[in-house]
């Protein structure tokens, strides 16, 4: 580390570790609010029905039951929210469209008052024609489920694809340049298939949960929300309320990984405070949780055309994605899916179509990756397959192909800010790739690269206060990355002040300043930029008022760690401020990002994967053992080494759970597996036995201090690097995840293919 | 829905005797929450994921699917206790050493998981520890680092013997 950093590259205590390790952490579930009451939603018992009445009259005369909501009972408000599209009511309007969807909320003093009335409200349903599956949505004699489109919000930032959309189409994008059809006929090796990645459950530990209330006109939240600031803009919508009449707080929430991004159930709690004057609270089950919010599962049909030397000439992707009842963030999933398919390289040709497809399920919106583990799976899984056919080994091929440094993946978009090739040879001579292997095992391993960040928009406060300590205010939410810790960090390297002297607040739409998202892996990045710019404002305050205090000029005052040298003399901020005041006082400075200078080109960085695995597959039973996993945190700078670790660790480690076990699976109309008994997600010992977790520090991001994201990039080439490992134990590549034992016992009893290992 | 009944029991929780009045079906998980107890928390709600743990005579027990009748003449111990005494416990130092947590919601389960493992097994192996942590889900971490913490802790707690 080089030593001008005093606090920014050292793996510091988490700030939030003695209060989470004691189980004194407050989180939105551990809240509660005087007079506060407790709402249960009654959920709807058909995948796609039209409501023809709701008795409520035996559930509101129910003991301790103070209202029985619906759509129809809060008219006129419009019950209706989205950040892209507007579509997805808060309570099912006239029809519900899936099994599980929220038709009526009831209020009562106690959760076990609200649970057994709820049991007494009866909906009346006029049954519709449902559609579960995608390819069968598309079809054209599909019961059409969105007959009233409703028009997009057109937000700027949001990537969302666009075309004309028409039937259940969701979304579109469409991403190209070059002669397909002329390279593929001119290719040696036409590498063609189909795959599948399942939709997912995030499982978050904490489900979703939110308090509102209305207090002196300003509708109060707490609630688990990621993005605070969209949940904010919903809500002022719904209630025709000014943003600064919404306040959203978020304390510290129980995992995230984007499935708490976006609206979830702060309406509804927001609703019942509405009709019923009391502070509301509405806390999901986890499996009202799984009926809530998944991710978008995928059906990729993909086609990579080589020369015999490897070189990549054309690919193409069809993609079809299961996104849901709603609209919620799929489009925005689909655009980057259709961004990040076709992985880091340079590849002449391109025609990617990604369709977002409505069903009568689980809408789905964000989660860890958001589109590149479905899209990588096909196209690292033909990165090796193709390998495999032209004889020539998969690191080659790789090397081939990835895009140098700077070099642009996107037409006109940025560069790509990080060294790959030199990332796959670090990861695969950490895997032992081309050395022995044993009977039975299998060495896989993926690139991808994702445009992350999102839209650059951040705000950010920094206080320096009486004493000298700082407090910094950011809208950014602690969901367990470390965020407070690593902007602690860069608050204390940037006013040379020791880090038990930095606080960050946490976020509140009400007190901190506006923060875009905490998503797509940008707090280290964005917020640390802003927050960067928010320290040199305030070090220009101090000088500007040390300045006029001693009667100098402006440029006889120099900045020194934790004060400024005045003609020579020292002032540290406490002697600043005291100067300038006389008594107490603080000074502000502010700091922003926004899209514009070196924020102009998009995306504000790449966060790149480079991970892998060895497996060993039980030929008996299927069984899939993942014996090494490592990682390659290409960084920039790892401003909290342990920390970045564990976000690799954590992301690959959900990686692996998509890839051997997890997946939502619709049994007729509702969901088979709504627990986590059926929905199995990774324990303690499916943790392999040998880690690597690698970090790579080139300095090449646009963070502070040359930081880049992470969060997401070690997970997603986890799923294509499984099923290449699978495959190369078994003799036949795995196309569609999870690996569960008997699809993979299945696969080696069919082999059909002819895999070297 | 059959009216339910309330009944007192008495129970020490976290060293002091308590009687209270409690419903026959509440959760002994409910019940602590609403005591301030609010260190265990509520996930699966199935018994399967380990966030509601707590140690009942020593044992440790989800919360979520024990009756509170059952800790009438019976020792509770929640995460809240371990540094009652204003110290952390050497499970808890560990956790922090390694930094074993991330969202942390799973952390107080964990904790007390791990610590009633050590008053079993004061010299587990890494094996034990992971067979241990199998009913303890954690969804951030991909459990290395908590699995290190507890060996760590095991030897801290040792040495201090
Ligand atoms: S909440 Fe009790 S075991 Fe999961
Ligand atoms: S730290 Fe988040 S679930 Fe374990």
């Amino acid at each position: 580390m080089p030593d001008e950093l005093k606090v920014v590259g050292h793996s510091v205590p988490r700030v939030d570790g003695p209060a989470k390790v004691t189980g004194r952490a407050p989180y939105a579930l551990d809240l509660t609010v005087p007079g506060m009451v407790h709402g249960i939603a009654v959920r709807s018992e058909r995948a796609h029905a039209r409501i023809v009445s709701i008795d409520v009259e035996a559930a509101e005369a129910a003991p301790e039951v103070l209202a029985v909501v619906t759509a129809a009972s809060v008219a006129p408000l419009d019950v209706r929210f989205g950040h892209v599209a507007r579509d997805h009511p808060a309570l099912a309007c006239d029809r519900v469209m899936y099994h599980g969807e929220p038709v009526a909320l009831v209020v009562a003093r106690t959760p076990r008052a609200a649970a057994r009335a709820a049991r007494l409200v009866r909906v009346h349903y006029d049954e519709l024609d449902a559609v579960i599956d995608a390819e069968t949505a598309l079809q054209d004699d599909a019961p059409l489920l969105h007959p009233d489109r409703v028009a997009p919000l057109g937000d700027a930032g949001l990537d969302a694809g666009a075309a004309d959309l028409t039937g259940n189409l969701c979304a579109e994008s469409t991403v190209g340049w070059g002669d397909v059809d002329t390279a593929m006929a001119a290719a040696d090796l036409v590498v063609e298939g189909e795959y599948r990645y399942p939709m997912l459950y995030g499982y978050a530990m904490e489900p979703y949960n939110a308090i509102a209330s209305f207090e002196e006109g300003t509708l109060v939240v707490h609630s688990t929300a990621q993005h605070p600031y969209m949940v904010r803009e919903d809500l002022a919508r719904m209630f025709g309320l000014p943003l600064a009449r919404v306040r959203v707080v978020v304390p510290y929430v129980g995992g995230g990984y984007g499935t708490k991004s976006y609206t979830k159930v702060e309406p509804l709690a927001a609703l019942g405070a509405w009709v019923t004057g009391h502070p509301v609270r509405v806390a999901l089950s986890v499996e009202e949780a799984m009926l809530t919010t998944r991710s978008d599962g995928a059906h990729i049909r993909a086609r990579s055309g080589f020369a015999a030397d490897g070189t990549l000439l054309a690919r193409e992707f069809d993609v079809v994605m299961d996104s849901g009842a709603y609209t919620d963030n799929s489009p925005v999933v689909c655009a980057k899916l259709a961004n990040r398919c076709f992985g880091p390289y340079r590849v002449p040709a391109v025609r990617v179509r990604v369709r977002s497809v409505f069903t009568n399920t689980v809408p789905a919106s964000s989660l860890r990756g958001f589109g590149a583990p479905q899209g990588a799976l096909a196209g690292e899984l033909q990165m090796d397959e193709a390998a495999q056919r032209l004889s020539i080994d998969p690191v080659d091929l790789r090397l081939r192909n990835v895009v140098a440094p700077g070099e642009e993946i996107l037409p006109r978009k940025r560069g790509i800010d990080a060294d790959l090739a030199e990332d796959l040879r670090m990861l695969t001579g950490s895997l032992g790739w081309g050395g022995p292997s044993a009977p039975g095992t299998g060495i896989g391993f993926g690139l991808t690269a994702s445009d992350a960040g999102a839209h650059p928009t951040s705000v950010a406060m920094v206080r320096l206060h009486a004493d000298g300590s700082a407090s910094a205010a950011v809208g950014a939410t602690e969901l367990g990355q470390g965020s407070r810790t690593v902007l602690s960090q860069i608050v204390a390297e940037c006013l040379g002040l020791p880090f038990d002297r930095v606080a960050i607040l946490a976020a509140d739409t009400g007190a901190t300043p506006y923060e875009r998202t905490t998503g797509a892996s940008r707090t280290t990045t964005l917020v640390g930029r802003s927050l960067q710019a928010a320290c040199a404002d305030v070090r220009r305050r101090v000088r500007e008022v040390a300045a006029e205090v001693a009667g100098v000029d402006a440029s006889a005052v120099v900045d020194l760690p934790a004060g400024v040298s005045v003609g020579g003399e020292r002032w540290d901020y406490a002697e600043v401020l005291s100067r300038w005041f006389g008594a107490g006082g603080e000074l502000v400075g502010v700091g922003e990002v926004r899209r514009a200078g070196e924020f102009q080109a998009m995306p504000p960085f790449w966060e790149v994967g480079a991970s892998g695995v060895v497996v060993d597959v039980d030929a008996e039973t299927g069984v899939v053992s993942v014996l090494q996993l490592t990682t390659v945190g290409d960084v920039g700078i790892a401003i909290n080494p342990v920390l970045v670790h564990g976000q690799d660790l954590g992301a690959a480690t959900m990686g692996l759970g998509a890839a051997l076990s997890e997946a939502l699976v619709y049994d007729g109309e509702a969901l088979a597996n709504p627990n986590v008994v059926d929905y199995r997600v990774p324990r303690s010992s499916d943790v392999p036995d040998r880690l690597e977790l690698l970090l790579v520090e080139r300095r090449d991001g646009i963070g502070p201090f040359g930081a880049k994201g992470s969060g997401e990039g070690a997970l997603n080439p986890i799923g294509s690097a499984v099923a290449a490992a699978v495959g190369r134990a078994i003799g036949v590549f795995p196309h569609e995840l999870p690996l569960t034992p008997e699809r993979v016992w299945r696969l080696a009893q069919e082999r059909v293919g002819d895999v070297r290992t | 829905m059959s009216d339910t009944t309330t009944t007192a029991v008495t129970g020490r929780i976290n060293g002091r005797e308590q009687t209270l009045q409690i419903d026959n079906a509440d959760l002994l998980l409910d019940v602590l929450r609403d005591l301030g107890l609010r260190g265990a928390k509520p996930s699966c709600e199935m018994e399967v994921c380990g966030a509601c743990t707590v140690q009942l005579d020593g044992l440790p027990v989800s919360a979520c699917t024990t009756l509170a009748a059952e800790i009438d003449g019976r020792d509770v111990e929640t995460i809240e206790h371990l540094d009652a005494d204003g110290t952390l416990h050497p499970v808890q130092e560990a956790f922090l050493r390694h930094s074993a947590l991330q969202c942390g919601f799973c952390t107080p389960g964990m904790v007390m998981t791990a610590k009633a493992l050590l008053e079993q097994d004061p010299d587990p192996s890494r094996e034990d520890v992971v067979h241990w942590l199998e009913g303890s889900i954690c969804r951030c971490t991909g459990y290395a680092t908590i699995i290190d913490a507890v060996l760590d802790a095991a030897e801290v707690m040792r040495r201090a013997r």
